[in-house]
């Protein structure tokens, strides 16, 4: 046993397979793909083979496909680069209040330049209506975005749906797909979507490198200013070790989908039924079938996330937390105050993800250490004994 | 992120647990903003016969709270009234600047607990007050709720960590302009 790392959507190891695939990108293959000569035109030619891999990973054609550097420069791009394009359209833009913080950022920023933007609101499994973006859909709206799936608490949105009436409408529609992609399904063309972002990291590949998926006659402004990489969106040199290594996982992950989906769906619902059913007084958070096969998120009430985790982590086990104290900030996480999370009870947030190779073993010795690590910090919370007693004087 | 002797309290917490018929009591925090303690204390002959502490919060949290507790047990309730957060952070090797309210928490509560005592003394009045002033004023004394640094009444920015600051109207407390509740009460922010 080396201990359960299950914090996947912070970081997780490259697969050997993508490293090797990327590992020439670095000497003998060091060509730049806008060069003429043969040395460029090689480097070219596995750039192009690296955008059809991620075209077949959703579903479209290569040349829709944008390589940036990371899943929140793909939000960024998306938000400004298609607000600022299209605003003859109109200057409103629509997010779900548990988007990814770069989303709400970019927005943000898009109201400083005189845009105006609407946070719709989620149920208490994180769930966004699209009745509730309907309703918030006015004819001066130009874009709306809401994630595919939430990586803190893993609900699946129903963004198929958002995405045909926006159509319906005229409404462009981005979706972030950076903790979907490559691990459900996504298909772009049948789901009706615009734009939609995903990152290598969140499926076997490195850091470094994402891409914006914009379908094909939608105009974007770009961010990065200079040379005509990516079809003039987005200068700079490419990062090609990085992309080879976003298309090779991207395949993989293509072909590996299904099964390695069925397998952590059944080791994810192990480790959730486990650890509701170890002790009282846990909550599950986000919707329990619609979720992300890797995921499994908690509130544990009466103790703190931070020290959770430090507990955990104390017994060779990694997990995340959305506590306040977890985030240098001091501030809970957005996603559970939004599902109108007692702040209390958020306070107590545990976040797996499972990497791709977790194997049973780990679930069982999560469940195993689990009870102990929590036990230890209720006795020292006033707030466990408070609710001893008030049960007890219930029962009196 | 952590000294060792942080992690080392953290992992074995000291005077950790209630006093049954304790003759202090004192609870500082919120659940909401992630921390609360509780101190509860045993007096005789004017010292702190027995310390013990109940922390709901953060590693940083729960190592202050032990090492608040060691560090009053024994002591005169003057010497423990002097204990200050600084000496608490020092203690420890240093805290991370996003971590240093919570040694301010330790102290708060601990003197709140002696000023509960305190109180409890009808017979020692003058004493009362003066422990309740000192207690008061450490309540009352402005700080930084990022990084704890102590702070004159009417700025709008923290010196040192350069956070954006509004007071509660209710306690006058400083907090972050971009938060909506109070952390030290619960309020409101306008």
């Amino acid at each position: 046993m080396t201990g359960f790392y299950a914090d996947r959507q912070a970081a997780a190891p490259v697969r050997p397979e993508v490293l090797e695939a990327m590992l020439p990108f670095f000497s003998e293959n060091f060509g730049n793909p806008q060069s003429l000569h043969s040395t460029g035109q090689k480097a070219a030619k596995a750039l192009q083979q690296a955008r059809e891999q991620v075209a077949r990973l959703i579903n479209c054609q290569p040349e829709e496909i944008i390589f940036v550097s990371s899943g929140s420069e793909a939000n960024n791009l998306a938000l400004k680069g298609l607000a600022l394009a299209n605003q003859a359209r109109g200057k409103k833009v629509i997010v779900s209040a548990i988007e990814h913080i770069s989303v709400l950022r970019a927005a943000k920023f898009l109201e400083k330049l005189g845009f105006s933007t609407v946070q719709v609101a989620v149920d208490g499994q994180g769930l966004v209506d699209p009745a509730k973006v309907a309703e918030a859909i006015s004819p001066d709206t130009v874009l709306v975005s809401v994630m595919m799936a939430n990586n803190e608490v893993g609900t699946i949105e129903p963004v198929a749906e958002i995405a045909s009436l926006c159509r319906s409408k005229g409404i462009l529609f981005h979706t972030d797909a950076v903790a979907a992609a490559g691990n459900i399904p996504v298909d772009v063309r049948a789901s009706g979507f615009d734009a939609l972002s995903l990152a290598a990291d969140q499926f076997g590949g490195p850091k470094g490198a994402a891409a914006l998926y914009l379908r094909k006659g939608i105009k974007l402004t770009p961010l990065i200013d200079g040379g005509v990489q990516e079809n003039n969106r987005r200068a700079g040199t490419e990062n090609l070790p990085a992309i080879i290594g976003l298309g090779r996982a991207a395949e993989l992950a293509r072909l590996e989908m299904e099964e390695k989906g069925r397998r952590l769906t059944a080791l994810r619902d192990r480790l959730i039924n486990g650890v509701l059913s170890s002790l009282d007084e846990i909550l599950l958070t986000g919707h329990p079938v619609r979720r992300l096969p890797h995921q499994a998120s908690f509130c544990v009430r009466f103790v703190e996330g931070e020290a959770l985790l430090l507990g955990l982590d104390m017994n060779g086990i990694q997990v995340a937390s959305g506590s306040a104290c977890t985030s240098r900030s001091l501030r809970t996480s957005h996603v559970l105050t939004a599902m109108g999370l007692d702040s209390a009870v958020a306070q107590g947030s545990l976040v797996l993800t499972l990497l791709d190779g977790t194997r049973e073993e780990q679930i069982e010795y999560f469940l195993e250490k689990f009870p102990p690590v929590v036990g230890r910090l209720r006795e020292m919370s006033p707030l466990y004994t408070r609710y001893l007693q008030e049960k007890k004087d219930v029962h009196r | 992120m952590y000294t060792d002797k942080v992690m080392e309290h953290f992992l074995h917490p000291r005077n950790v647990g209630t006093i049954a018929d304790p003759d202090g009591v004192g609870e500082v925090g919120n659940p909401v903003c992630g921390d609360m303690m509780t101190f509860y204390i045993k007096v005789k002959d004017g010292r702190l016969e027995d310390v013990k502490f109940q922390t709901f919060g953060c590693g940083a949290a729960i190592a202050v709270s032990s090492l608040v507790s060691e560090m009053a047990r024994g002591r005169t309730l003057e010497e423990a009234m002097k204990i200050t957060n600084q000496q608490v952070a020092e203690e420890l090797g240093g805290l991370p600047p996003h971590k240093m309210h919570c040694s301010n928490l330790g102290a708060d509560a601990l003197h709140k607990a002696i000023e509960n005592y305190l109180q409890k003394q009808t017979g020692r009045q003058a004493e009362a007050n003066e422990g309740g002033k000192q207690a008061a004023a450490r309540e009352e004394h402005l700080h930084c709720p990022f990084c704890d640094l102590d702070l004159p009444e009417n700025v709008q920015l923290c010196a040192r960590c350069q956070v954006k600051l509004i007071r509660c109207e209710h306690c006058g407390q400083y907090n972050r302009q971009d938060e909506d509740t109070c952390r030290h009460c619960g309020a409101g922010l306008v």
